[in-house]
Protein backbone atom coordinates (compact mmCIF):
# COMPACT_ATOMS: atom_id res chain seq x y z
CA UNK A 1 0.00 0.00 0.00
CA UNK A 2 1.36 3.38 -1.02
CA UNK A 3 0.81 6.19 1.48
CA UNK A 4 1.26 9.78 0.44
CA UNK A 5 1.62 12.56 3.01
CA UNK A 6 1.10 16.25 2.24
CA UNK A 7 3.32 18.51 4.28
CA UNK A 8 3.47 22.28 4.45
CA UNK A 9 6.44 24.22 5.64
CA UNK A 10 5.35 26.74 8.28
CA UNK A 11 6.83 29.17 10.76
CA UNK A 12 7.90 27.73 14.08
CA UNK A 13 4.92 28.10 16.43
CA UNK A 14 7.13 30.05 18.83
CA UNK A 15 7.89 32.63 16.13
CA UNK A 16 6.97 36.25 16.70
CA UNK A 17 5.14 37.72 13.72
CA UNK A 18 6.18 41.07 12.30
CA UNK A 19 5.22 42.97 9.18
CA UNK A 20 7.58 44.34 6.57
CA UNK A 21 6.27 46.47 3.70
CA UNK A 22 2.76 45.36 4.58
CA UNK A 23 3.60 41.66 4.33
CA UNK A 24 4.42 38.99 6.90
CA UNK A 25 8.19 39.19 7.44
CA UNK A 26 9.81 35.77 7.16
CA UNK A 27 13.39 36.97 7.66
CA UNK A 28 15.17 35.05 10.37
CA UNK A 29 12.16 32.83 11.11
CA UNK A 30 12.82 29.19 11.92
CA UNK A 31 10.82 27.05 9.50
CA UNK A 32 9.36 23.69 10.47
CA UNK A 33 6.98 21.06 9.13
CA UNK A 34 3.46 22.16 10.08
CA UNK A 35 3.01 20.29 13.41
CA UNK A 36 -0.27 18.73 12.24
CA UNK A 37 1.42 17.42 9.08
CA UNK A 38 4.36 16.12 11.10
CA UNK A 39 1.89 13.89 12.95
CA UNK A 40 0.61 12.63 9.59
CA UNK A 41 4.20 11.79 8.56
CA UNK A 42 4.69 9.87 11.80
CA UNK A 43 1.38 8.07 11.28
CA UNK A 44 2.45 7.00 7.78
CA UNK A 45 5.82 5.75 9.02
CA UNK A 46 4.09 3.75 11.74
CA UNK A 47 1.83 2.17 9.11
CA UNK A 48 4.98 1.14 7.26
CA UNK A 49 6.55 -0.27 10.41
CA UNK A 50 3.41 -2.33 10.99
CA UNK A 51 3.76 -3.76 7.49
CA UNK A 52 0.57 -2.06 6.26
CA UNK A 53 2.24 0.58 4.10
CA UNK A 54 4.98 -0.37 1.67
CA UNK A 55 6.01 3.10 0.61
CA UNK A 56 5.68 6.57 2.15
CA UNK A 57 5.84 9.49 -0.28
CA UNK A 58 6.04 13.10 0.89
CA UNK A 59 4.53 15.89 -1.20
CA UNK A 60 4.92 19.57 -0.44
CA UNK A 61 3.70 22.55 -2.44
CA UNK A 62 5.78 25.63 -1.86
CA UNK A 63 8.94 27.57 -2.56
CA UNK A 64 12.39 25.94 -2.97
CA UNK A 65 13.05 26.11 0.75
CA UNK A 66 10.12 23.70 1.35
CA UNK A 67 12.71 21.09 0.34
CA UNK A 68 13.95 21.28 3.95
CA UNK A 69 10.55 20.15 5.21
CA UNK A 70 10.60 17.23 2.76
CA UNK A 71 14.12 16.25 3.86
CA UNK A 72 13.05 16.33 7.50
CA UNK A 73 10.17 13.96 6.73
CA UNK A 74 12.56 11.71 4.80
CA UNK A 75 14.92 11.75 7.79
CA UNK A 76 12.03 10.60 9.97
CA UNK A 77 11.68 7.56 7.71
CA UNK A 78 9.66 8.44 4.59
CA UNK A 79 10.95 6.96 1.32
CA UNK A 80 10.92 9.72 -1.25
CA UNK A 81 9.60 13.20 -1.90
CA UNK A 82 7.98 15.46 -4.44
CA UNK A 83 8.33 19.23 -4.32
CA UNK A 84 5.57 21.00 -6.20
CA UNK A 85 7.04 24.42 -6.83
CA UNK A 86 4.46 27.06 -6.11
CA UNK A 87 4.38 30.69 -5.11
CA UNK A 88 4.04 31.09 -1.36
CA UNK A 89 1.05 33.40 -1.94
CA UNK A 90 -1.05 30.53 -3.34
CA UNK A 91 -4.43 30.30 -1.61
CA UNK A 92 -6.12 27.15 -0.33
CA UNK A 93 -7.79 26.50 -3.67
CA UNK A 94 -4.58 26.85 -5.68
CA UNK A 95 -2.68 24.68 -3.18
CA UNK A 96 -5.29 21.96 -3.32
CA UNK A 97 -5.33 21.98 -7.13
CA UNK A 98 -1.53 21.73 -7.27
CA UNK A 99 -1.31 18.97 -4.66
CA UNK A 100 -4.21 16.99 -6.13
CA UNK A 101 -2.51 17.00 -9.52
CA UNK A 102 0.71 15.61 -8.06
CA UNK A 103 -1.22 13.06 -6.00
CA UNK A 104 -3.21 11.84 -9.01
CA UNK A 105 -0.01 10.95 -10.85
CA UNK A 106 1.16 8.90 -7.84
CA UNK A 107 -2.13 7.03 -7.47
CA UNK A 108 -1.68 6.34 -3.73
CA UNK A 109 -3.90 4.08 -1.59
CA UNK A 110 -4.03 6.56 1.24
CA UNK A 111 -3.45 10.31 1.45
CA UNK A 112 -2.61 11.82 4.81
CA UNK A 113 -2.25 15.48 5.85
CA UNK A 114 -2.63 17.63 8.94
CA UNK A 115 -6.19 18.89 9.40
CA UNK A 116 -5.04 22.49 9.61
CA UNK A 117 -1.88 24.50 9.03
CA UNK A 118 -0.44 26.40 11.97
CA UNK A 119 0.17 29.46 9.79
CA UNK A 120 -3.02 30.28 7.84
CA UNK A 121 -5.27 28.15 10.06
CA UNK A 122 -7.60 27.46 7.15
CA UNK A 123 -8.34 23.71 7.48
CA UNK A 124 -9.46 23.55 3.85
CA UNK A 125 -6.79 21.86 1.78
CA UNK A 126 -7.19 18.14 2.67
CA UNK A 127 -10.95 18.25 2.13
CA UNK A 128 -10.57 20.19 -1.12
CA UNK A 129 -8.06 17.59 -2.37
CA UNK A 130 -10.57 14.83 -1.61
CA UNK A 131 -13.26 16.64 -3.56
CA UNK A 132 -10.98 17.26 -6.55
CA UNK A 133 -9.96 13.59 -6.63
CA UNK A 134 -13.50 12.38 -5.96
CA UNK A 135 -12.35 10.48 -2.85
CA UNK A 136 -13.90 10.03 0.58
CA UNK A 137 -12.30 11.92 3.46
CA UNK A 138 -12.26 11.97 7.24
CA UNK A 139 -10.91 14.94 9.17
CA UNK A 140 -9.19 15.43 12.54
CA UNK A 141 -8.37 11.80 13.27
CA UNK A 142 -6.68 10.56 16.42
CA UNK A 143 -6.23 6.94 15.28
CA UNK A 144 -6.67 4.78 12.19
CA UNK A 145 -7.10 1.10 11.40
CA UNK A 146 -6.64 -0.15 7.86
CA UNK A 147 -8.14 -3.50 6.87
CA UNK A 148 -10.03 -5.02 3.96
CA UNK A 149 -9.85 -1.94 1.76
CA UNK A 150 -11.32 0.25 4.48
CA UNK A 151 -9.99 2.85 6.87
CA UNK A 152 -11.68 3.06 10.26
CA UNK A 153 -10.88 6.40 11.83
CA UNK A 154 -11.44 7.75 15.31
CA UNK A 155 -11.71 11.50 15.17
CA UNK A 156 -12.26 14.54 17.35
CA UNK A 157 -15.82 15.68 16.70
CA UNK A 158 -17.96 18.51 18.06
CA UNK A 159 -18.92 17.40 21.55
CA UNK A 160 -17.39 13.97 21.41
CA UNK A 161 -15.42 11.32 19.59
CA UNK A 162 -16.59 9.83 16.31
CA UNK A 163 -15.67 6.56 14.64
CA UNK A 164 -16.05 6.68 10.87
CA UNK A 165 -15.37 4.12 8.19
CA UNK A 166 -14.46 4.98 4.61
CA UNK A 167 -13.22 2.93 1.70
CA UNK A 168 -9.69 3.62 0.51
CA UNK A 169 -8.19 5.40 -1.35
CA UNK A 170 -9.24 8.24 0.91
CA UNK A 171 -7.91 11.53 2.23
CA UNK A 172 -7.43 11.45 6.00
CA UNK A 173 -6.41 14.48 8.06
CA UNK A 174 -4.72 14.24 11.43
CA UNK A 175 -5.15 15.89 14.79
CA UNK A 176 -1.91 16.41 16.76
CA UNK A 177 -3.03 14.01 19.47
CA UNK A 178 -2.81 11.06 17.04
CA UNK A 179 0.82 10.31 17.89
CA UNK A 180 4.13 11.72 19.07
CA UNK A 181 6.33 12.43 16.02
CA UNK A 182 9.85 11.04 16.31
CA UNK A 183 12.98 13.12 16.06
CA UNK A 184 15.03 12.15 13.03
CA UNK A 185 18.08 10.10 14.03
CA UNK A 186 21.57 11.02 12.82
CA UNK A 187 21.44 7.94 10.60
CA UNK A 188 18.05 9.02 9.28
CA UNK A 189 19.37 12.48 8.44
CA UNK A 190 22.33 10.97 6.55
CA UNK A 191 20.05 8.58 4.64
CA UNK A 192 17.59 11.36 3.82
CA UNK A 193 20.24 13.16 1.79
CA UNK A 194 20.37 10.23 -0.63
CA UNK A 195 16.62 9.67 -0.91
CA UNK A 196 15.07 10.81 -4.21
CA UNK A 197 13.08 14.04 -4.35
CA UNK A 198 11.42 15.00 -7.63
CA UNK A 199 10.68 18.63 -8.42
CA UNK A 200 7.68 19.60 -10.51
CA UNK A 201 5.99 22.90 -11.29
CA UNK A 202 2.53 23.55 -9.90
CA UNK A 203 -0.42 23.83 -12.26
CA UNK A 204 -0.91 27.53 -12.84
CA UNK A 205 -4.29 28.55 -11.46
CA UNK A 206 -5.47 31.89 -10.19
CA UNK A 207 -6.11 32.38 -6.51
CA UNK A 208 -9.78 32.65 -5.58
CA UNK A 209 -9.17 34.63 -2.42
CA UNK A 210 -7.48 38.00 -2.54
CA UNK A 211 -5.52 39.24 0.45
CA UNK A 212 -6.25 42.94 0.88
CA UNK A 213 -4.07 43.63 3.86
CA UNK A 214 -2.13 42.16 6.73
CA UNK A 215 -2.17 43.76 10.15
CA UNK A 216 -1.00 43.03 13.66
CA UNK A 217 -3.70 42.81 16.31
CA UNK A 218 -3.95 45.70 18.73
CA UNK A 219 -1.70 44.37 21.46
CA UNK A 220 -3.30 43.81 24.82
CA UNK A 221 -1.63 45.90 27.44
CA UNK A 222 -0.77 44.88 30.95
CA UNK A 223 -3.34 45.90 33.53
CA UNK A 224 -3.18 45.60 37.29
CA UNK A 225 -0.48 43.36 38.75
CA UNK A 226 -0.44 42.76 42.48
CA UNK A 227 2.08 41.07 44.73
CA UNK A 228 0.32 40.61 48.06
CA UNK A 229 -0.24 37.92 50.66
CA UNK A 230 -2.43 35.18 49.16
CA UNK A 231 -5.53 36.11 51.18
CA UNK A 232 -5.27 39.80 50.24
CA UNK A 233 -4.55 38.97 46.60
CA UNK A 234 -7.48 36.54 46.44
CA UNK A 235 -9.85 39.11 47.93
CA UNK A 236 -8.77 41.78 45.43
CA UNK A 237 -9.04 39.40 42.51
CA UNK A 238 -12.53 38.28 43.62
CA UNK A 239 -13.51 41.93 43.88
CA UNK A 240 -12.25 42.63 40.35
CA UNK A 241 -14.06 39.58 38.97
CA UNK A 242 -17.34 40.53 40.62
CA UNK A 243 -17.30 44.27 39.97
CA UNK A 244 -15.34 44.76 36.76
CA UNK A 245 -15.89 41.52 34.86
CA UNK A 246 -19.24 40.90 36.57
CA UNK A 247 -18.91 37.13 36.70
CA UNK A 248 -21.68 34.93 37.98
CA UNK A 249 -20.82 32.51 40.74
CA UNK A 250 -22.66 29.20 40.69
CA UNK B 1 -30.18 37.67 -4.44
CA UNK B 2 -31.73 35.73 -1.64
CA UNK B 3 -29.75 37.09 1.27
CA UNK B 4 -27.61 35.25 3.77
CA UNK B 5 -27.97 31.64 4.81
CA UNK B 6 -26.78 30.40 8.16
CA UNK B 7 -26.20 26.68 8.36
CA UNK B 8 -27.52 25.32 11.64
CA UNK B 9 -24.84 23.43 13.53
CA UNK B 10 -26.64 20.85 15.61
CA UNK B 11 -26.41 17.30 16.87
CA UNK B 12 -29.50 15.53 18.17
CA UNK B 13 -31.30 18.86 18.32
CA UNK B 14 -28.62 20.57 20.42
CA UNK B 15 -27.86 23.75 18.54
CA UNK B 16 -24.45 25.32 18.85
CA UNK B 17 -24.43 28.92 19.98
CA UNK B 18 -22.44 30.09 16.96
CA UNK B 19 -25.60 29.48 14.88
CA UNK B 20 -27.46 32.23 16.78
CA UNK B 21 -24.43 34.50 16.66
CA UNK B 22 -24.39 34.25 12.87
CA UNK B 23 -28.15 34.80 12.55
CA UNK B 24 -27.89 38.03 14.53
CA UNK B 25 -24.91 39.34 12.57
CA UNK B 26 -26.38 38.31 9.20
CA UNK B 27 -29.08 40.99 9.68
CA UNK B 28 -26.38 43.61 9.13
CA UNK B 29 -25.62 42.42 5.62
CA UNK B 30 -29.08 43.34 4.36
CA UNK B 31 -31.52 41.11 2.53
CA UNK B 32 -33.24 38.06 3.85
CA UNK B 33 -31.71 35.99 6.64
CA UNK B 34 -32.40 32.27 6.55
CA UNK B 35 -31.48 29.39 8.81
CA UNK B 36 -30.82 26.12 7.01
CA UNK B 37 -31.26 22.99 9.07
CA UNK B 38 -30.61 19.38 8.04
CA UNK B 39 -31.45 16.40 10.21
CA UNK B 40 -34.07 13.89 11.19
CA UNK B 41 -37.01 15.17 13.23
CA UNK B 42 -35.62 18.71 13.21
CA UNK B 43 -38.72 20.55 12.06
CA UNK B 44 -39.55 21.37 15.66
CA UNK B 45 -36.37 23.42 15.90
CA UNK B 46 -37.57 25.93 13.32
CA UNK B 47 -39.26 28.22 15.86
CA UNK B 48 -35.93 28.72 17.63
CA UNK B 49 -34.43 30.56 14.68
CA UNK B 50 -37.31 33.00 14.26
CA UNK B 51 -36.48 34.29 17.76
CA UNK B 52 -33.05 35.31 16.56
CA UNK B 53 -34.15 37.02 13.39
CA UNK B 54 -34.49 34.30 10.76
CA UNK B 55 -36.91 35.42 8.06
CA UNK B 56 -36.97 31.92 6.63
CA UNK B 57 -36.07 28.49 7.89
CA UNK B 58 -35.19 25.92 5.25
CA UNK B 59 -35.68 22.41 6.60
CA UNK B 60 -34.39 19.23 4.99
CA UNK B 61 -35.72 16.44 7.19
CA UNK B 62 -34.81 12.88 6.30
CA UNK B 63 -33.15 9.73 7.64
CA UNK B 64 -30.18 10.41 5.39
CA UNK B 65 -29.42 13.53 7.47
CA UNK B 66 -29.89 11.85 10.87
CA UNK B 67 -26.17 12.03 11.60
CA UNK B 68 -23.81 14.52 10.00
CA UNK B 69 -22.12 13.10 6.93
CA UNK B 70 -20.26 15.27 4.49
CA UNK B 71 -21.43 13.67 1.26
CA UNK B 72 -25.18 13.86 1.80
CA UNK B 73 -25.06 17.28 3.48
CA UNK B 74 -22.99 18.84 0.70
CA UNK B 75 -25.15 17.28 -2.05
CA UNK B 76 -28.26 18.69 -0.38
CA UNK B 77 -26.70 22.12 0.02
CA UNK B 78 -25.55 22.24 -3.59
CA UNK B 79 -29.07 21.41 -4.80
CA UNK B 80 -30.58 24.10 -2.58
CA UNK B 81 -28.07 26.72 -3.66
CA UNK B 82 -28.99 25.98 -7.25
CA UNK B 83 -32.66 26.40 -6.53
CA UNK B 84 -32.64 29.43 -4.22
CA UNK B 85 -29.39 31.29 -5.11
CA UNK B 86 -28.40 32.69 -1.71
CA UNK B 87 -25.84 35.47 -1.75
CA UNK B 88 -23.80 33.93 1.09
CA UNK B 89 -23.74 30.69 3.07
CA UNK B 90 -22.18 30.90 6.52
CA UNK B 91 -21.07 28.02 8.72
CA UNK B 92 -19.76 27.97 12.27
CA UNK B 93 -16.05 27.16 12.35
CA UNK B 94 -16.75 23.91 14.17
CA UNK B 95 -15.42 20.50 13.19
CA UNK B 96 -18.50 19.81 11.08
CA UNK B 97 -18.79 23.38 9.77
CA UNK B 98 -15.29 23.54 8.37
CA UNK B 99 -15.55 20.01 6.99
CA UNK B 100 -18.77 20.71 5.12
CA UNK B 101 -17.82 24.21 3.97
CA UNK B 102 -14.46 23.06 2.55
CA UNK B 103 -16.01 20.29 0.48
CA UNK B 104 -18.85 22.59 -0.60
CA UNK B 105 -16.50 25.40 -1.65
CA UNK B 106 -14.42 23.03 -3.77
CA UNK B 107 -17.53 21.52 -5.35
CA UNK B 108 -18.59 25.06 -6.27
CA UNK B 109 -15.05 25.73 -7.52
CA UNK B 110 -15.02 28.69 -5.15
CA UNK B 111 -12.70 30.41 -2.75
CA UNK B 112 -13.59 30.55 0.91
CA UNK B 113 -12.60 32.27 4.14
CA UNK B 114 -12.45 29.96 7.16
CA UNK B 115 -12.45 30.91 10.84
CA UNK B 116 -13.38 34.51 10.07
CA UNK B 117 -13.65 36.93 12.99
CA UNK B 118 -15.35 39.76 11.09
CA UNK B 119 -17.31 40.06 7.86
CA UNK B 120 -18.69 42.67 5.50
CA UNK B 121 -20.88 41.01 2.93
CA UNK B 122 -22.47 42.67 -0.08
CA UNK B 123 -23.82 41.30 -3.35
CA UNK B 124 -21.44 38.68 -4.71
CA UNK B 125 -18.52 40.03 -2.75
CA UNK B 126 -17.32 39.90 0.84
CA UNK B 127 -14.40 41.03 2.93
CA UNK B 128 -13.50 38.83 5.87
CA UNK B 129 -11.00 39.38 8.63
CA UNK B 130 -9.11 36.22 9.53
CA UNK B 131 -6.78 35.62 12.41
CA UNK B 132 -3.65 33.96 11.03
CA UNK B 133 -0.73 32.47 12.95
CA UNK B 134 -3.38 31.68 15.56
CA UNK B 135 -4.08 35.36 16.10
CA UNK B 136 -0.54 36.72 16.01
CA UNK B 137 -1.53 38.53 12.81
CA UNK B 138 -4.72 39.47 10.97
CA UNK B 139 -5.48 39.18 7.28
CA UNK B 140 -8.27 40.96 5.46
CA UNK B 141 -9.34 38.87 2.50
CA UNK B 142 -11.74 39.42 -0.33
CA UNK B 143 -13.89 36.53 -1.45
CA UNK B 144 -16.04 36.73 -4.52
CA UNK B 145 -18.50 34.10 -5.59
CA UNK B 146 -22.03 33.01 -5.93
CA UNK B 147 -22.64 32.18 -3.21
CA UNK B 148 -19.93 33.40 -0.87
CA UNK B 149 -18.91 30.62 1.52
CA UNK B 150 -17.25 31.15 4.88
CA UNK B 151 -16.87 29.68 8.36
CA UNK B 152 -17.14 31.98 11.36
CA UNK B 153 -15.36 31.65 14.68
CA UNK B 154 -17.62 31.04 17.68
CA UNK B 155 -17.89 33.84 20.21
CA UNK B 156 -16.91 36.81 18.05
CA UNK B 157 -20.47 37.97 17.44
CA UNK B 158 -23.18 38.61 20.00
CA UNK B 159 -26.37 36.65 20.23
CA UNK B 160 -29.20 39.16 19.85
CA UNK B 161 -32.85 38.23 20.11
CA UNK B 162 -34.96 39.85 17.41
CA UNK B 163 -38.14 38.47 15.98
CA UNK B 164 -38.08 37.27 12.39
CA UNK B 165 -40.93 35.82 10.36
CA UNK B 166 -39.37 32.37 10.56
CA UNK B 167 -41.36 31.09 7.60
CA UNK B 168 -40.68 27.36 7.36
CA UNK B 169 -39.76 26.08 3.92
CA UNK B 170 -39.66 22.31 3.68
CA UNK B 171 -37.25 21.47 0.91
CA UNK B 172 -37.16 18.38 -1.23
CA UNK B 173 -34.49 15.86 -0.30
CA UNK B 174 -31.90 15.90 -3.04
CA UNK B 175 -29.20 13.78 -1.38
CA UNK B 176 -29.23 10.07 -2.16
CA UNK B 177 -27.50 7.03 -0.67
CA UNK B 178 -24.94 7.29 -3.47
CA UNK B 179 -23.74 10.60 -1.99
CA UNK B 180 -22.77 9.00 1.32
CA UNK B 181 -19.14 7.88 1.55
CA UNK B 182 -18.60 7.96 5.30
CA UNK B 183 -20.15 5.29 7.50
CA UNK B 184 -20.72 6.50 11.06
CA UNK B 185 -19.77 3.54 13.26
CA UNK B 186 -19.89 5.16 16.67
CA UNK B 187 -20.17 8.45 18.50
CA UNK B 188 -19.13 8.83 22.10
CA UNK B 189 -20.21 12.16 23.57
CA UNK B 190 -17.78 13.88 25.87
CA UNK B 191 -19.12 13.37 29.36
CA UNK B 192 -18.59 16.66 31.09
CA UNK B 193 -20.78 18.93 33.11
CA UNK B 194 -18.62 21.81 31.90
CA UNK B 195 -19.27 23.88 28.78
CA UNK B 196 -17.12 23.36 25.73
CA UNK B 197 -13.94 25.43 25.46
CA UNK B 198 -14.83 27.37 22.33
CA UNK B 199 -18.37 28.19 23.50
CA UNK B 200 -17.80 29.05 27.16
CA UNK B 201 -18.26 32.53 28.61
CA UNK B 202 -15.48 31.85 31.12
CA UNK B 203 -12.41 29.65 30.63
CA UNK B 204 -10.11 28.61 33.48
CA UNK B 205 -6.81 27.10 32.38
CA UNK B 206 -4.00 25.34 34.18
CA UNK B 207 -0.37 25.14 33.09
CA UNK B 208 3.03 23.93 34.20
CA UNK B 209 2.56 25.64 37.57
CA UNK B 210 -0.11 23.07 38.44
CA UNK B 211 2.76 20.62 38.87
CA UNK B 212 0.45 17.62 38.41
CA UNK B 213 -3.14 16.35 38.58
CA UNK B 214 -3.54 17.73 42.11
CA UNK B 215 -2.89 21.25 40.79
CA UNK B 216 -5.41 20.68 38.00
CA UNK B 217 -7.96 19.80 40.70
CA UNK B 218 -7.43 23.20 42.29
CA UNK B 219 -8.06 24.86 38.93
CA UNK B 220 -11.10 22.66 38.25
CA UNK B 221 -12.67 23.79 41.50
CA UNK B 222 -12.50 27.41 40.35
CA UNK B 223 -13.82 26.47 36.91
CA UNK B 224 -16.84 24.71 38.37
CA UNK B 225 -17.58 27.56 40.74
CA UNK B 226 -17.81 29.85 37.71
CA UNK B 227 -19.56 27.36 35.42
CA UNK B 228 -16.49 27.71 33.23
CA UNK B 229 -14.79 25.52 30.68
CA UNK B 230 -11.49 23.93 31.65
CA UNK B 231 -8.45 24.44 29.46
CA UNK B 232 -4.72 23.99 29.62
CA UNK B 233 -1.42 25.14 28.18
CA UNK B 234 0.78 22.81 26.17
CA UNK B 235 2.78 21.92 29.30
CA UNK B 236 -0.20 20.39 31.07
CA UNK B 237 -1.34 18.55 27.94
CA UNK B 238 2.15 17.18 27.14
CA UNK B 239 2.47 16.04 30.76
CA UNK B 240 -0.77 14.10 30.37
CA UNK B 241 -2.70 16.02 33.05
CA UNK B 242 -5.34 17.08 30.52
CA UNK B 243 -6.51 15.72 27.15
CA UNK B 244 -5.43 17.43 23.96
CA UNK B 245 -8.97 18.58 23.23
CA UNK B 246 -8.51 21.01 26.14
CA UNK B 247 -5.33 22.61 24.81
CA UNK B 248 -5.48 26.36 24.27
CA UNK B 249 -2.91 27.76 21.86
CA UNK B 250 -1.54 27.61 18.36
CA UNK B 251 -1.60 23.79 18.14
CA UNK B 252 -4.80 23.61 20.16
CA UNK B 253 -7.92 25.72 20.29
CA UNK B 254 -8.29 29.45 19.92
CA UNK B 255 -10.75 30.82 22.46
CA UNK B 256 -12.27 34.24 23.02
CA UNK B 257 -14.38 34.06 26.20
CA UNK B 258 -15.52 37.00 28.28
CA UNK B 259 -13.03 36.02 30.97
CA UNK B 260 -9.92 33.85 30.71
CA UNK B 261 -8.15 32.88 33.91
CA UNK B 262 -4.64 31.51 33.45
CA UNK B 263 -3.35 29.59 36.45
CA UNK B 264 0.30 28.64 36.54
CA UNK B 265 0.72 29.52 32.86
CA UNK B 266 3.79 31.56 31.97
CA UNK B 267 2.37 32.71 28.63
CA UNK B 268 4.53 31.24 25.89
CA UNK B 269 3.83 32.96 22.59
CA UNK B 270 2.02 29.91 21.23
CA UNK B 271 -0.36 29.95 24.23
CA UNK B 272 -0.94 33.71 24.07
CA UNK B 273 -1.95 33.24 20.43
CA UNK B 274 -4.84 31.08 21.55
CA UNK B 275 -6.34 33.30 24.23
CA UNK B 276 -5.24 36.91 23.97
CA UNK B 277 -8.42 38.00 22.20
CA UNK B 278 -10.40 37.18 25.37
CA UNK B 279 -12.34 40.17 26.68
CA UNK B 280 -10.82 40.03 30.15
CA UNK B 281 -7.72 38.08 31.17
CA UNK B 282 -6.66 37.24 34.71
CA UNK B 283 -3.48 35.41 35.67
CA UNK B 284 -2.01 33.77 38.74
CA UNK B 285 1.67 32.95 38.47
CA UNK B 286 4.65 32.76 40.85
CA UNK B 287 7.03 34.39 38.36
CA UNK B 288 6.63 38.16 38.34
CA UNK B 289 8.43 38.27 34.95
CA UNK B 290 6.05 35.80 33.28
CA UNK B 291 4.87 37.13 29.87
CA UNK B 292 1.27 36.28 30.75
CA UNK B 293 1.26 39.44 32.91
CA UNK B 294 1.85 41.54 29.78
CA UNK B 295 -1.63 40.66 28.54
CA UNK B 296 -3.42 40.22 31.87
CA UNK B 297 -5.99 42.79 32.95
CA UNK B 298 -5.59 41.48 36.46
CA UNK B 299 -2.45 39.63 37.53
CA UNK B 300 -1.59 38.06 40.85
CA UNK B 301 2.02 37.20 41.53
CA UNK B 302 1.59 34.22 43.79
CA UNK B 303 1.26 30.51 44.24
CA UNK B 304 -1.89 29.13 42.61
CA UNK B 305 -2.11 26.42 45.29
CA UNK B 306 -2.64 29.18 47.85
CA UNK B 307 -4.36 31.92 45.85
CA UNK B 308 -6.92 29.88 43.87
CA UNK B 309 -8.59 28.09 46.84
CA UNK B 310 -8.75 31.44 48.71
CA UNK B 311 -10.21 33.04 45.60
CA UNK B 312 -12.93 30.37 45.56
CA UNK B 313 -13.74 31.15 49.18
CA UNK B 314 -13.91 34.88 48.43
CA UNK B 315 -16.13 34.37 45.38
CA UNK B 316 -18.58 32.31 47.40
CA UNK B 317 -19.02 35.16 49.89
Amino acid sequence: MKVLVCVKQTFDTEAKIELKDGKINDAGINLIINPYDEVAVEGAIQLKEKGIATEVVIVSAGADKAMDAIRTALAMGADRGILVKQDSAADEYARAVALADAIKKENPDLILAGHVAADDGSSQVPTRIAEILGLPHVNVITSIEIAGGKATCTSEADGGTAVTEVSIPAVISSQVSWNEPRYPSMKGIMQAKKKPVATVDAIAVENKVKVLEFALPAGKTAGIKIEEDPDVAAAQMADWMKNTVKVEVK
Amino acid sequence: MAGTWVFVDQRDGNIRKVTYEMLAEAKKFGGEVAAVVFGKGVEGLAGEFAKYGADKVYVADDDIFAAYNTGAYVAQMVAMIKEYSPNAVLFGHTMNGRDMASRLAQKLDAGMATDAIAAEISDGKAVFTRAIYAGKALAKVEVTGSPIVATIRAGVWEVVESAGAGEVVKVAVAATAADVYQVAKDFVPTVSARPELTEAAVVVSGGRGCKGPEGIKVVEELADLLGAALGGSRASIDSGWLGHELQVGQTGKVVCPGLYIACGISGAIQHLAGMSSSKFIAAVNTDTEAPIFNVADFGVVGDLFKVVPLLCTELKK
